[in-house]
């Protein structure tokens, strides 16, 4: 069983490689670098759909390379990682399509696929990582792929946005050091173990045990985009539209939430962090994220931003379903991770289109889309109602199992908040399709473009289209073995609450 | 069989000092192949240390005695791990150096460079195996002496300037260094260094000897605030001088401190007082060079600033050295050599941003990223390094650093130490950001020639590769009667 000690490496590769290759290619070599970019992603994905048939039967892939004394790169796949890369790398190739066409013939496109690839090779990193000295090395390796894809436009205001968020994710990850180093001087190991390794420690240390959880959770928070922690997101949409839908979807907002369900069932085990009553405050700070998030959303006319305080929003449901704890609502803030990348991602190929195609940014010059676009507007009618957690969208589903699993463990409070955000998601969204809908069509639009009887390129179309309807998917097909909903619940019977 | 015989047999020691001074002198005689002379050496040299490594991994710690004449009346010389990797760097990045500098310097500045870059090559070498200290400071004069000499090599006025102020410290240095020579010769009439460690003793002679010596090592090795010489010498020297005195001249003042430090006043030192004062000059070197680095506008000053704050991490091994010593002595071996990847790399950048657009000021950087993308990618790899972010050899440097420090519970350090690397990303990344952004006037750019970029990148990217090298580098390490010394007062 020799091979299964390389496939996780194999599967950083398969990105890694074609990146640094297509940083070599020159500028006019579009299909080298097109078909590298598809190559990549495509080899990922029949590795993904090797160790999702392999980790289903049970099977065991991990590599391990020195990197100190006693610890260990270790790149592991269990059923929680795998889940997150399959996100990612069906992600990455819907969106490589789509950048695909989104940067047709603009500047520095060998630039922008070799971080693209970068930045997707660290989220797969960060999903892999198996210590967390790994998950701290890829988590950095994220930061430093994605600020050049923010200041990819290389404009004052660009670099601007790529200085703000530097200072949030440097902070963030010199606290998340600082929580490791401390962690592993207490007890000298950093594995991700099934139900945590800290059961042993003496109650002395619990104080410093709290200090360190805090360090590692606003390390990881920055990222998570946690209020206060949140400030360098809506800045970085001055991103090209495909960064910004990576970025919201998988990359960088993910791998913070990652990071969270890591630390509190592989390090501290849930049923530890609730006895040392660190879970209590995290949960009240994502509820509150839940709603402040909501509630800025609703007074921004941008699309862009709109959508991007609904991220700081969304994301917390992955942390608050960490948080209360209990088998269900483990279930459902783990299966949101897949749910609301689907759905977010389908939102920003919507924004991006209409940026493209009409040159509409802002809510108010949406009146009449609809029946100008009405592919994307149907794309990004499902993804909205899928936020506003409608059945039978993939939103209703996290929703449903956050709020049985507060219940069951009496946390009622939650189902407020729960209800609240809906309330607002809707109050935020409706709008929007209200005016793309049923408004009467302007007399021109801001900036337009045809692509003959098409609503919009090809390339620009399809994405939004295929993740939409993945989102759709995962909704209605929740019972067939490989939906979403079915691997969390393998995760939480075999990874956090095995018997 | 014989041939590897003859090979382990062989005194690669003394080919490392004997050879770059026979490349000094044939540079010399030869000015017109002077590039293809300095080249060859520099390349021999790096064979050289490999023929050393393979007898100190075969037979442990080497001793020399030239002409058969041993201490106290010959010369001897010594080889551990740490020297080894000291020669090992020096190698390296000298040998990169080399390379970039073939393509960099003009015929006339040429003829000037290589003889004396070859006898900087030699000082360096044989104070790496040095094994007492009369040789130490004769070595220490004839490096300082060819580093002042490569920073006026342009002759402007700048570098003049610099290099006067850098040969007035050096030469202040040497004498003080030499005073406390004196003093132990006089105590104990001897200068070999293992047999002064078995006589010393808590005298006022020996206190004052240690006094004098540590202030000299420290104003050679630019730790705060005895760091006013280095900024203006590092930044006004041409690209390949600034990244050698950087990465690799202090650095040999440093190994010197350290290892008089852990053998020679070894029994002195249990002293809290003395370790805690080098540790808050290390702080105040990390706080003060990285803020003076961030308010920089001219790159290879910010570069320069960077050392002195890096200088301040290596000093922190003092402090840290009482318990865990080995976790912190491995820490800083790590560091220096990182840092001597990192910077060289970073300086080689400098100077390729300076041939391109003839200038170096930060903000008028224009797009480089894409006009001079391999430069560009060697100062980020390398800033990467300097930082101590994942995955780098700085990185694992600090991580032991910071292990030792919090199982001594030294939050101060531990504070001081994250603070710099923020620092650190803040500055570094100032230039980043501003090579994706064009300058307001467009600059006429000349073009760089591959050799120059290449070199640049390739140490960056040995910077980062350092951070997955953590077990052969340890075993090399291991090769020392220090740790020994050291883990023994754990």
């Amino acid at each position: 069983m020799n091979w299964n000690d390389w496939i996780p490496l194999l599967v950083l590769m398969s990105s890694l490689l074609p990146g640094l290759l297509i940083f070599s290619l020159a500028e006019e070599n579009v299909q080298t670098r097109v078909m590298l970019n598809l190559f990549g992603a495509l080899a990922k994905l029949a590795l993904v759909g090797l160790m999702l048939w392999g980790v289903y039967h049970g099977h065991h892939y991990e590599t391990r390379l020195p990197l100190l004394p006693n610890l260990d790169l270790v790149l592991r796949v269990g059923p929680l990682s795998l889940l997150f890369i399959t996100l990612s790398t069906i992600l990455w190739l819907v969106t490589t399509v789509y950048a695909i066409g989104y940067l047709e013939d603009s500047p520095h496109r060998s630039r922008f696929f070799g971080f693209f690839s970068l930045c997707v090779t660290a989220t797969v990193g960060v999903a892999l990582a198996g210590n967390l000295i790994s998950f701290l090395l890829f988590y950095e390796l994220l930061t430093l792929a994605t600020y050049p894809l923010i200041i990819h436009r290389g404009t004052e205001e660009a670099r601007q946005a790529g200085k703000i968020y530097l200072r949030y994710t440097i902070s963030g990850g010199a606290l998340l050091l600082i929580g490791t180093v401390w962690l592993y001087s207490l007890t000298g190991s950093l594995e991700f173990t099934p139900k945590g390794f800290l059961f042993n420690i003496g109650e002395q240390h619990y104080p410093a045990l709290i200090g360190i959880f805090a360090l590692l959770i606003t390390g990881l928070g920055v990222k998570a985009a946690l209020v206060p922690l949140h400030g360098w997101l809506p800045l970085a949409m001055i991103a090209p539209a495909p960064v910004s839908a990576l970025l919201h979807a998988v990359a960088v907002v993910k791998a913070g939430a990652f990071g969270i369900i890591r630390v509190v069932y592989d390090v501290f085990g849930v049923e530890f962090s609730a006895g040392l009553g660190v879970l209590k405050p995290l949960a009240w700070l994502a509820a509150f994220t839940i709603i402040y998030g909501s509630l800025r959303a609703l007074f921004q006319n941008d699309l862009k931003r709109r959508l991007a305080y609904s991220t700081i929003s969304q994301v917390s449901y992955i942390a608050l379903g960490v948080a209360i704890a209990g088998p269900i609502a483990t279930i459902g803030g783990v299966v949101h991770l897949v749910h609301q990348g689907l759905m977010k991602i389908t939102l920003f190929f919507c924004a991006g289109n209409l940026a493209e195609t009409l040159g509409i940014h802002k809510i108010s010059e949406m009146n009449g889309v609809g029946r100008r676009m009405p592919w994307t507007m149907a794309a990004f009618t499902i993804g909205a109602f899928g936020m506003i957690g409608a059945p039978p969208i993939a939103g209703f589903i996290s929703k449903w199992y956050l709020g049985l699993g507060a219940l069951n463990n009496d946390q009622n409070w939650v189902i407020f908040v729960l209800a609240g955000s809906s309330l607002l998601n809707a109050a935020y969204f409706l709008p929007i399709l209200h005016r793309a809908w049923f408004m009467p069509l302007p007399e021109s639009w801001p900036d337009e473009h045809h692509f003959g009887n098409k609503e919009t390129a090809w390339a620009l179309l399809l994405p939004p289209l295929v993740t939409a309807a993945m989102a759709l998917a995962a909704g209605l097909l929740v019972t067939l073995p490989f939906s979403p909903l079915e691997w969390a619940k393998l995760i939480s019977v075999r990874e956090f609450y095995q018997p | 069989m014989e041939m590897q015989n003859a090979f382990m047999a062989f005194p690669w020691a003394v080919v490392l000092i004997l050879l770059p001074l026979a490349g000094a002198l044939s540079c010399f005689l030869f000015p017109r192949i002077c590039r293809t002379l300095g080249l060859i050496t520099s390349f021999a040299t790096v064979i050289a240390v490999v023929g050393l490594g393979w007898q100190l991994l075969e037979h442990g710690s080497y001793r020399h005695a030239i002409g058969g004449w041993g201490a106290p009346l010959g010369i001897e010389l010594y080889a551990d791990g740490l020297s080894l990797l000291m020669l090992a760097t020096t190698g390296l990045v000298g040998f990169a150096i080399s390379v970039y500098s073939t393509t960099y310097f003009k015929a006339a500045v040429a003829i000037k460079f290589w003889p004396i870059w070859m006898c900087l090559l030699a000082a360096l070498n044989a104070l790496f195996l040095s094994a007492d200290i009369f040789n130490l400071y004769v070595t220490l004069e004839l490096l300082g002496l060819s580093a002042v000499a490569l920073t006026a090599l342009t002759g402007s006025k700048e570098a003049l300037n610099g290099a006067m102020r850098y040969l007035l410290a050096t030469l202040l240095a040497s004498l003080t260094y030499l005073l406390g020579v004196a003093l132990l010769y006089h105590s104990f009439g001897s200068v070999d260094i293992t047999l002064l460690a078995k006589q010393i003793q808590a005298t006022s002679a020996v206190w004052a000897a240690l006094g004098l010596i540590a202030v000299s090592l420290m104003l050679k090795t630019a730790l705060f605030p005895l760091h006013f010489w280095l900024p203006p010498a590092h930044g006004s020297a041409p690209a390949p001088v600034s990244a050698l005195l950087s990465a690799l001249v202090i650095k040999a003042s440093f190994y010197i401190f350290l290892r008089l430090w852990f053998t020679l006043f070894d029994p002195l030192i249990d002293n809290e007082a003395i370790n805690t004062l080098l540790g808050l000059l290390g702080c105040a070197a990390i706080l003060w060079g990285s803020i003076q680095a961030l308010r920089q506008t001219r790159l290879k000053l910010l570069i320069a600033y960077s050392t002195v704050a890096q200088v301040g991490y290596l000093f922190l091994v003092f402090p840290l050295s009482a318990s865990m010593g080995s976790v912190a002595w491995n820490g800083v071996a790590y560091l220096i050599i990182s840092h001597a990847l990192a910077k060289s790399a970073m300086f080689l950048s400098a100077g390729n941003l300076l041939f391109f657009g003839g200038h170096d000021r930060i903000a008028d950087l224009d797009r480089v990223v894409q006009r001079l993308p391999l430069t560009a990618a060697a100062f980020a790899l390398a800033g990467v390094s300097i930082m101590g972010i994942p995955p780098s050899g700085g990185f694992i440097g600090k991580w032991l650093l910071l292990e030792a420090a919090m199982s001594q519970s030294r939050w101060d350090l531990i504070v001081v130490m994250i603070i710099g690397g923020v620092l650190a990303a803040a500055y570094i990344f100032k230039v980043i950001g501003y090579t994706f952004s064009p300058a307001e006037v467009a600059h006429e750019a000349q073009p760089v020639s591959a050799t120059m970029q290449w070199s640049a990148l390739l140490l960056a990217i040995a910077a980062i590769l350092l951070g997955f090298l953590y077990v052969p580098i340890l075993t090399l390490l291991g090769i020392s009667d220090i740790i020994i010394a050291s883990g023994a007062r754990l």
